[in-house]
């Protein structure tokens, strides 16, 4: 009793009160999900079926993700994901670039481009079902340049576009978003190295190879391996643009067609626990990366970090 | 050599003007138009080409019927309900727990971090596969408050511009109110909380937009048209009205006009919660 009034005994208690509901949550929505996972991938069974009349499959569901046409064919959907997201990534540090430096009415600019990443992925469904139809936006806008739109394709049926198409809405969604990260890494450059080389009659591109790139370095690197593992998950532009169909099925719209339609939940998790798979031997690796190809830039994140914390105390 | 630097700085005065005036373009395009076709009318709309802007900006016809037809009002309040209950229990939750990872050393402390960590790389996506059986297990499905509780949990990202913050808030000041004989809850309370406020209207800032825009889950827990969120009510025009661009234009701006106004008053905080949640993220 007299332990529980101590200093000790009353950290105890903050501790324990303070953790208990956050961690139960995350138990039971996330920990407990992928146990579940991990054990429905060895049955064969529905949502509603009873435990005592799953059947047991072994690593059936696992054979399963590779040999099915539809499965492991999706999976190779994320090549243009990723290329997208390569491209979507050059263009933000572009952009950020520019806006870093002086611009008349930037913060209008930077407005309009990053506005898309607010809204949802429904209402991005629709805006792009409207923009893609054959005659509508995108064929009067290149019709305006004098492109015969006979001869464009359907943007959204062709297979050898479709796949592109559904890419760039996903680029036009979050390319902004990116530029936002990068000007806020570019700000936290020490602003003397600018001067210092203006003075020094360094030009703009001198000074973005020579000052900003190796200050954002850290940050560019993740967000090139995150936008790896992303478009393995690819799901959004698929699943409200043409739900899948004339092969734009990602990986995720057949998983989620899976388990939500035909409900072969056990398949469906077998597949899921082998995207998780792969994202982890990805995130390993970066790890070991960051380890071993930066272990001289801990210097440059040290500034950085310093450098955020002065602005926080600012702002307080 | 001086008329060759000038040249050079006309070139690049003008290349940064056109790209950053061709991708504002690339990114508002897609909303113009929409906003273009949701005043005309039937006629017009069938009439004109879509890049052309409407005879009447005053036709609030199609909006009018946009928010009839699917409820909308019905579903801005559920969308205000979610998002008033995920809120407050979110910040609650994330801020108490940043408060015991940030200023005790125990022996769970690294565990929890890590939790959250390995937490956020799993895809939501894929999780749903077996979150809904446990959601229909415990009777959640279709009501509001399961949804509600299913969002709770808070995230790495909150948890870490919450910690962020709460590093430069100095120790000393928890340890002169605890010689004063304050509790650690009232540390929390009346000392902690208060400071974080410009990191909780951060956290609040972005997580009510992400919860206002979701609708994967939304769609999956709320199947009854009488909780459908502002996101899944606009799936009232997939099928029959797919055509009706007019109307659908007319939805989808109505269902993002709140973001447009968040997003104007607080660009600022935007701004720096995307930069700060990703650093380490």
């Amino acid at each position: 009793m007299k332990w529980l009034k101590s200093r000790k005994g009353q950290e105890m208690i903050i501790i324990i009160a303070f953790s208990v509901i956050p961690l139960f949550l995350l138990m039971l929505f996330t920990y407990l999900p992928f146990a579940k996972m991990v054990q429905f991938s060895f049955y064969k069974m529905k949502y509603l079926t009873p435990p005592d009349k799953r059947v047991f499959v072994g690593w059936k569901n696992y054979i399963d993700v590779f040999t099915r046409e539809d499965c492991f064919k999706a999976l190779k959907l994320s090549f243009y994901y990723c290329v997208g997201a390569l491209f979507q990534l050059a263009l933000a540090l572009f952009l950020a670039t520019i806006l870093s430096f002086k611009v008349k009415g930037g913060n209008i600019f930077k407005g309009m481009m990053f506005f898309p990443y607010l809204i949802s992925g429904i209402a991005i469904g629709f805006i792009f079902k409207f923009f893609y139809t054959r005659g509508f936006v995108l064929d009067s806008i290149l019709g305006l340049f004098g492109i015969n739109v006979e001869k464009l394709p359907f943007w959204l049926k062709d297979q050898k576009v479709n796949n592109w198409s559904l890419v760039a809405t996903s680029v036009w969604r979050y390319f902004g978003q990116n530029m936002v990260l990068f000007i806020g890494a570019i700000m936290s450059v020490d602003n003397e190295l600018y001067e210092a080389a203006a003075l020094d009659g360094a030009n703009k591109f001198k000074q973005f190879i020579h000052i900003i790139l190796p200050g954002i370095k850290t940050i560019v690197t993740l967000n090139v391996i995150l936008s790896i593992t992303g478009s393995l998950s690819a799901f959004e532009p698929p699943f409200v643009i043409t739900g899948g169909s004339n092969g734009t099925g990602t990986y995720f719209v057949i998983m989620n067609e899976i388990a939500h339609v035909t409900q072969k939940v056990g398949l469906a998790s077998a597949m899921a626990v082998v995207l998780l798979v792969i994202i982890f031997i990805f995130t390993i690796l970066q790890k070991m990366f960051f380890k071993y190809v930066f272990r001289e830039a801990e210097a440059t994140d040290e500034s950085y970090e310093a450098s955020k914390l002065k602005k926080k105390k600012k702002m307080i | 050599m001086n008329k060759l630097k000038k040249v050079e700085k006309i070139l690049f005065n003008f290349g940064k003007y056109f790209s950053l005036v061709f991708f504002s373009l690339f990114a508002v395009v897609p909303v113009v138009s929409c906003i273009f076709t949701a005043f005309k009318t039937a006629e017009e709309y069938q009439s004109t080409s879509v890049i052309t802007p409407p005879k009447n900006w005053l036709n609030f016809d199609n909006f009018i019927r946009a928010y009839k037809t699917a409820d909308m009002g019905r579903a801005f309040m559920n969308s205000i309900i979610v998002m008033f209950f995920v809120l407050v229990v979110s910040v609650i939750l994330g801020t108490q727990l940043a408060y015991i990872l940030n200023r005790f050393e125990f022996m769970g402390n690294k565990i929890i971090r890590n939790l959250f960590l390995f937490a956020s790389l799993l895809p939501s996506i894929a999780m749903q596969v077996t979150v809904y059986k446990i959601m229909s297990t415990l009777g959640l499905v279709n009501h509001l408050y399961g949804y509600i509780i299913m969002m709770c949990g808070t995230d790495v990202i909150s948890i870490y511009i919450f910690i962020q913050f709460m590093e430069n808030i100095s120790v000393s000041m928890d340890e002169s109110a605890i010689i004063d004989g304050a509790s650690y809850w009232s540390v929390y309370w009346k000392i902690i909380l208060p400071l974080l406020k410009p990191a909780v209207v951060t956290s609040c800032i972005l997580k009510g937009v992400s919860v206002y825009n979701e609708y994967y889950a939304a769609n999956l827990y709320l199947m009854d048209k009488s909780i459908r969120t502002i996101s899944t009510s606009l799936y009232t025009f997939v099928g029959p009205m797919g055509s009706q661009y007019n109307l659908i234009c007319a939805g989808v701006l109505i269902s993002l006009f709140p973001s447009f106004v968040v997003f104007i008053l607080c660009q600022k905080q935007i701004y720096s919660g995307i930069t700060s949640g990703a650093v380490k993220g």
